[in-house]
Parts: C-alpha cells; sequence; structure tokens
C-alpha cells in the first residue's frame, strides 16, 4: 500500500541523511522525497511516499519518531488530504507543435513559463495521475527534458500538523 | 569564566560527575588531553586500541548505572572505536564518545586523519554531533549526557573539530535540557496496564520472558516481586541473566538457541506470555512463523515503541519505562481482590516440572580431559556467585552463561546482539574500575582474546586484578561446531594454527599466567587465581576438550521447540 507520511524534523545539518539512511538501512522503499523549511525557520517539513504492509509502515513511523531530531510524523494518507506535485517540463516546439502543445497546456491548466523559438518550459501541479498523464498526452519525440518535485501533501480541514 | 573549547569539555565531563574516561590520544584531541592533564577529578584510562577504549566504556557502564565515556582522536581512533560503538548501540548501553576532528576549516578537504565521523557512526549511535562553534559545546555534552541515559539508552557521539577545543569562551553549564524533538515516554498506559494484569491473573498458563531492559532500567527487584506474586515461571534472556535470580524455583535458564528445554517449552506453551525489556529477537525465539503457531496472548512492555509488534504481533503493548510499569502492575495486583489461578498453576507447573525433568543441561564430565562446562561450574563454585563475569562471543560465552548462576543484575556482560569478538577483557577493565571491591572474571576463547589482546598491557599499567579464564580448544569453536552439523564437517577455517603459550604471553606483560591441562587442577588453579594472586591479573588457560559442542541447540530458522538437546540426537 501507498502511503503518505508527513514530518517535522529540526533544521539541523544532517537531518536528511538521518531519515535517508535510515529507510537504506531497514530495506524500507521511498518513492519520493521532499523537504524544506517551514514558516518557522528551525524546523523543516518532509513529505515521503513509501509503499509497504501495514506492519511495514507502523514500523516506519515508530522509526522515524525514534530519531532524536523528528519532532512529529503524521501519516497523512490515513485520511483525506491533498497532494501536489510540480513538473517541468521541456519541449521542443516548433512549426504546428507549438499551436498543438500550447492547446494541450491549457487543457490540464498548465503554463508555459519560457519560451525560446524552438522551445517551451511548461510549469504544473497536481496529483501524479495527473502529471502522469499530461507527459502521456505530450509526444514523447517532443520532450526535451522533465523534472518532477516529488509530493507535497496537506491534511484536509481540521488535520493540522503542527508543533 | 571565560575557558577553552577543551576545558569545558573536561568540566562538562566533571559537571557529569565522570570518574573514568578511557582513550587514546592523537593530534585532533591533544587540547582536550592538555585539558585533562591539568586536573584530577577526571581520570584516564590509556587503552592500547581505541576499540578497547569504548569497549570498556561500554564495560564499565553495564557494571554500573553510570554513563561510560571514551575520548578518541579523529580519522583512525574514530573508525577504530566504530566496532565499540556499534557494539554499544545493539544492546543500548548509555554512553558518551568524544572524538577530535580535524580543524573546521580542512573539514571536506581530505586533510590528514580526516574522516565523516559523524556520517560514519549516524547508524550505529542513538544520536551524534558535530560541534562547529566552541559556544555550542557545554549545551551539546548536556545533550549527549541526556539523551545516552534517558528512554531507551545507547551511544551518543560528539564529534570536536580541533579549533573549536582551541577557542575560548564563557563557560556556564546549562542545570537542565529540554529538547522539543524528544520526549520519551516514562510512566505506562493506565487502561493497559489494567488489562495486563487482568490477563495475567486470569491465565492458566503464564510466562514471563524478560530481557536487557530490566537490567538497563534496574527493574531487577521489582520483577523478583512482581514474579513471585505471578508464582510463574520465569526465563531471561542473553541481555537479561540476573534481571532475576537463577537459582529460584521459578527461573527455568535461559531461552532460545541455546536456551534449556523448559525455558522453550513454556515459551512456546504458554497462553499468556510478559515480554519486559525483551524484543523477540531471532536468536531467542526462533523462527517467528513457528512461535507464531501457538495461540497465546502477548503482554509487551518496553520504553521502545519500535520494538513491540516488530518481529511479533502484540496483544497488549505497553510503552514505559519498565520498572515504572512492573511497579504499577504490582501496586494493582496488591490493592485489587484477583489472585492467580492456584489449579491451573498447579497443572501449569506440573507440566514445566516435566519438561525441566529432561535435564538438558546435564553434561558427560572426564577425569581425563576438561570440559569446557566443567570450568565455568567451578568458576561459580569459587567465585561462590558472586563475580561479575564478562564474556567474549563464541561456545564460551554461551557455557559461561548457561552453567554461572546469575542471581544479581550487572554481573553478566557480553555483547549479545551485535556478537562482537573481543569485548571480554576490555569489559572486565571498565567493570573492575568501576567496582574495585568485586572479582571480576573474563571467559573467553582463545579467538576472542586474540582481538583485543594487547589491552593486557593496560591491565598492567592500570593494575587491574582480573582473572582471565580462557577456555582454549584450539577452534574457533561455534563456527566449528555449525561446520560439523551443517557443513558436513568440513572446517573451512576454523582450526588456528601457531597460537602462542598464553601462559608465558601473559607473564611477559608482567602478569600471572597458569596452564591448566587436567580435570582434577581447574578448582585449585582457580583458588589459587582468585586467593593467592588475588591482586594480580592471572591468566588461566585451561586446555579443553576441541570437541564439545554447546548444547541445547535450536538450528537457525527453526522453530524454538525444534530442539537438539544433546550430540545423541543428531
Amino acid at each position: 500500500m501507498r502511503h503518505v507520511i508527513s514530518l517535522l524534523i529540526e533544521n539541523e545539518s544532517g537531518a536528511l541523511s538521518r531519515v535517508s539512511g535510515l529507510f537504506s538501512a531497514r530495506g524500507y522503499n521511498i518513492e519520493s522525497l521532499t523537504v524544506a523549511p517551514t514558516e518557522d525557520a528551525s524546523m523543516s517539513r518532509m513529505t515521503i511516499v513509501t509503499t509497504g504492509s501495514d506492519e511495514i509502515i507502523e514500523q516506519i513511523t515508530k522509526q522515524l519518531n525514534k530519531l532524536v531530531e523528528v519532532v512529529k510524523v503524521v501519516d497523512i494518507s490515513e485520511a483525506a488530504h491533498i497532494e501536489r506535485e510540480l513538473l517541468l517540463a521541456k519541449v521542443r516546439a516548433t512549426g504546428k507543435d507549438r499551436e498543438e502543445i500550447k492547446r494541450t497546456a491549457d487543457i490540464f491548466r498548465a503554463r508555459i513559463i519560457d519560451v525560446t523559438d524552438v522551445s517551451y518550459v511548461i510549469e504544473l501541479t497536481g496529483n501524479q495521475a495527473k502529471l502522469d498523464a499530461f507527459l502521456d498526452a505530450l509526444d514523447p519525440a517532443l520532450i526535451l527534458e522533465t523534472v518532477r518535485s516529488g509530493i507535497c501533501g496537506i491534511g484536509r480541514g481540521d488535520r493540522i500538523l503542527k508543533l | 569564566m571565560v575557558l577553552t573549547g577543551a576545558e569545558i569539555v573536561i568540566r562538562c565531563l566533571q559537571e557529569e560527575k565522570v570518574e573514568h574516561v578511557f582513550g587514546y590520544p592523537g593530534g585532533a584531541v591533544l587540547f582536550i588531553y592538555d585539558a585533562l592533564f591539568q586536573q584530577e577529578q577526571v581520570r584516564h584510562v590509556l587503552v592500547r586500541h581505541e576499540q578497547a577504549a569504548v569497549h570498556a566504556a561500554d564495560g564499565y557502564a553495564r557494571s554500573t548505572q553510570k554513563v561510560g565515556v571514551a575520548l578518541v582522536t579523529s580519522g583512525p581512533g574514530a573508525t577504530n572505536a566504530v566496532t565499540g560503538i556499534a557494539t554499544a548501540f545493539c544492546d543500548s548501553i548509555p554512553m558518551v564518545i568524544i572524538s577530535g576532528q580535524v580543524p573546521t576549516a580542512a573539514i571536506g578537504q581530505d586533510a590528514f586523519q580526516e574522516v565523516d565521523t559523524v556520517g560514519i557512526t549516524r547508524p550505529c549511535v542513538k544520536h551524534n554531533f558535530l560541534v562547529k562553534d566552541v559556544r555550542d559545546i557545554a549545551v551539546t555534552m548536556k545533550k549527549a549526557f541526556y539523551l545516552a541515559k534517558s528512554g531507551r539508552p545507547g551511544p551518543v557521539l560528539v564529534d570536536i573539530p580541533k579549533d573549536v577545543s582551541m577557542h575560548r569562551c564563557e563557560f556556564e553549564y546549562p542545570k537542565e535540557i529540554s529538547m522539543r524533538s524528544y520526549n520519551p515516554v516514562v510512566k505506562g498506559h493506565q487502561g493497559q496496564i489494567r488489562k495486563a494484569v487482568q490477563l495475567l491473573l486470569e491465565a492458566k498458563r503464564p510466562m514471563i520472558y524478560t530481557g536487557g531492559g530490566v537490567v538497563l532500567a534496574d527493574a531487577a527487584e521489582s520483577l523478583t516481586r512482581l514474579t513471585r506474586l505471578l508464582g510463574c515461571p520465569i526465563t531471561n534472556t542473553l541481555m537479561g541473566l540476573g534481571g532475576y535470580p537463577a537459582s529460584d524455583r521459578q527461573y527455568l535458564g535461559m531461552p532460545g538457541m541455546h536456551g534449556t528445554f523448559e525455558a522453550n517449552m513454556a515459551m512456546q506453551y504458554s497462553d499468556v506470555l510478559l515480554a519486559v525489556g525483551a524484543r523477540f529477537d531471532d536468536r531467542v525465539i526462533g523462527s517467528p512463523e513457528h512461535f507464531a503457531e501457538e495461540p497465546r496472548k502477548i503482554i509487551h512492555i518496553d520504553i521502545d515503541p519500535s520494538s513491540i509488534s516488530k518481529r511479533v504481533r502484540v496483544d497488549i503493548p505497553i510503552v514505559g519505562d519498565v520498572r515504572e510499569v512492573l511497579d504499577e502492575m504490582i501496586r494493582q495486583i496488591e490493592s485489587g481482590e484477583a489472585r492467580p489461578d492456584r489449579e491451573a498453576l498447579a497443572a501449569w507447573w506440573k507440566q514445566v516440572e516435566a519438561w525441566r525433568a529432561r535435564e538438558c543441561m546435564v553434561f558427560k564430565n572426564s577425569d581425563d580431559i576438561i570440559k569446557p562446562q566443567f570450568v565455568i561450574q567451578k568458576l561459580w563454585e569459587v567465585t561462590g556467585g558472586e563475580a561479575i563475569v564478562t564474556s567474549d562471543v563464541g561456545q564460551h560465552q554461551m557455557w559461561a552463561a548457561q552453567y554461572y548462576r546469575f542471581d544479581q543484575p550487572r554481573r553478566w556482560l557480553n555483547s549479545g546482539g551485535l556478537g562482537t569478538m573481543g569485548v571480554g577483557l576490555p569489559y572486565a577493565m571498565g567493570a573492575k574500575l568501576a567496582n574495585p571491591d568485586r572479582q571480576v572474571a573474563c571467559v573467553t576463547g582463545e579467538g576472542s582474546i586474540q582481538m583485543n589482546i594487547q589491552e593486557l598491557s593496560t591491565c598492567r599499567q592500570f593494575r587491574l586484578p582480573i582473572k582471565v579464564c580462557l577456555l582454549n580448544n584450539g577452534y574457533l569453536g561455534m563456527v566449528r561446531q555449525w561446520q560439523e552439523l551443517f557443513h558436513g564437517g568440513r572446517y573451512s577455517e576454523s582450526y588456528m594454527d601457531s597460537l602462542p603459550d598464553f601462559a608465558a604471553l601473559a607473564r611477559a606483560y608482567g602478569h600471572v599466567g597458569i596452564r591448566v591441562d587436567k580435570p582434577a587442577d581447574v578448582e585449585g588453579a582457580l583458588r589459587e587465581a582468585f586467593t593467592t594472586h588475588k591482586d594480580e591479573l592471572v591468566f588461566l588457560d585451561f586446555q579443553v576438550d576441541p570437541t564439545e559442542n554447546v548444547y541445547p541447540m535450536v538450528q537457525g530458522g527453526k522453530g524454538l521447540t525444534e530442539m537438539i538437546l544433546s550430540a545423541e540426537d543428531l
């Protein structure tokens, strides 16, 4: 089962490697991991997408909690939540493709944020499935380069992860 | 008061009431050693290899309730310490390791004696720090000691670059420390404890299984009281020996791979199993699938939530300090009406006694050749069961655990989790320094002792009258045993040729060395060691039966009750 784990961690050097080291040492999967400081600069928030049985996910959350610098751990996928990922795609945009790509981007509510006479850079946010669908909709021969941020997640309504 | 970083380090140790530091100097820790030289409160024990420094500090901690402290230099000093740190980590031993680091400006430049100590040790410490500013030393040291001994204990490493130890700042030791990200649970959940007590009192075949957590939490007395109240059988794991008096009738011996028949059968066929500060390790329960085949309710008390339901599904988890939880259980039983089911217990004991009647620990003694088990029995007799016994890893370790009956906690020191050969002598050094009035014996093998034999020199320098009991069978015995049983008797590299004359070697180091060849001489040699040479280190080289194996045995991966009781079962 796929799970999205959010955690708050002290913004100390080496904090990220403690988390990633834990996953590799214990043989847990990481599908994606994102991290950035929160509005309180002394803390970072991480979103980890992982897969595993209920027992493994239970161990993952316990082991994460055990790390001295981890402040809080929540499996946000246990209840209603929102996931978003950012995609930047550089595509070859020449001739009649320019218009076609623009139309496809509009359908997905993507934005073209860099334009040259031969290429576009397209920005798209959404859940993983939407990003996958957009890439599928493009002619693979036109895709020059893509980069995805990994998932950010947040609980819906009054589910709040804060100190 | 303005002090250098090095002076601050030493002041912090003094504030923490550290009496002994085990270490080895080097370039990156020169300022710290200079500060150490200029005071008398903290005594430094100069080892001969950094691995032994950490092991000795570890043995010091195991034999007391105190935090063990080791001090090593950067680069090879730190890498040599890693085995010691990992050993302590696997057994949750409270320790602070201070390592020197190259100057901050040189970090990342592949400087002389530079390694990423924090990176290398990260997976085998409870936590570690790189101190980049002299003003952070005091608070970091405070945190290190607090982390090491609170919650589930463990080693904490503080890496201090040379320039940081040289810089100056105002020193003030924090009185208290709190970390928003670290709040170990102490008190157990009342409702869970109530449920557990009820289940135990209603049980028909209750059984208690305890591990190192009982020793670490100093909960042996509470455990003994609860066990007597419940009237049920109890077993202590390799790490938990001494948690309950081994000479008591309710005690069934050690469980697991080389545990007793009665302990393993009672673990398997109990209807309620109370696990305390133990972790259902593969060496204890064998195959988890086989273990789960028997229906039983499991109550698990542990300070570390991640130990619960890790290998075995638990019905009633209780997270908290083991002693606090046991005391609360006792309080609830004593203040309540319900008592254990006497009739059911009588029937259960009848079954347990039938298992015990198999006498799985009986071995065939000999008049011609020394049996290793016999040496341990005699060691127990000669020391009145009162010694601190350290061991290395292998057959001798199992025989010591099986035949030396530990009635008290903190008397049995061994590397249970990591299984590190070479710990025995340094553990004995740490234990002897911490307990100068207690007899300390190191039971070892000729393989293990050679992994840290250089420490005989340290023992001479610090006049540590340890009694080394070498069970010399000329083989890496446990490897040889597995090769005999599971690899067609192909003894690949398990025979050690060209062994030294250990007694002569001990004498060369300035100690007493005695070689013992005949069973009739075993007791006399031990008495001589513990009386005539009471104040000297005595190295007893017992030439034991090279073919002797450790039984009972559960083969790796097999079920707990699928035991080989003796060579006749093969």
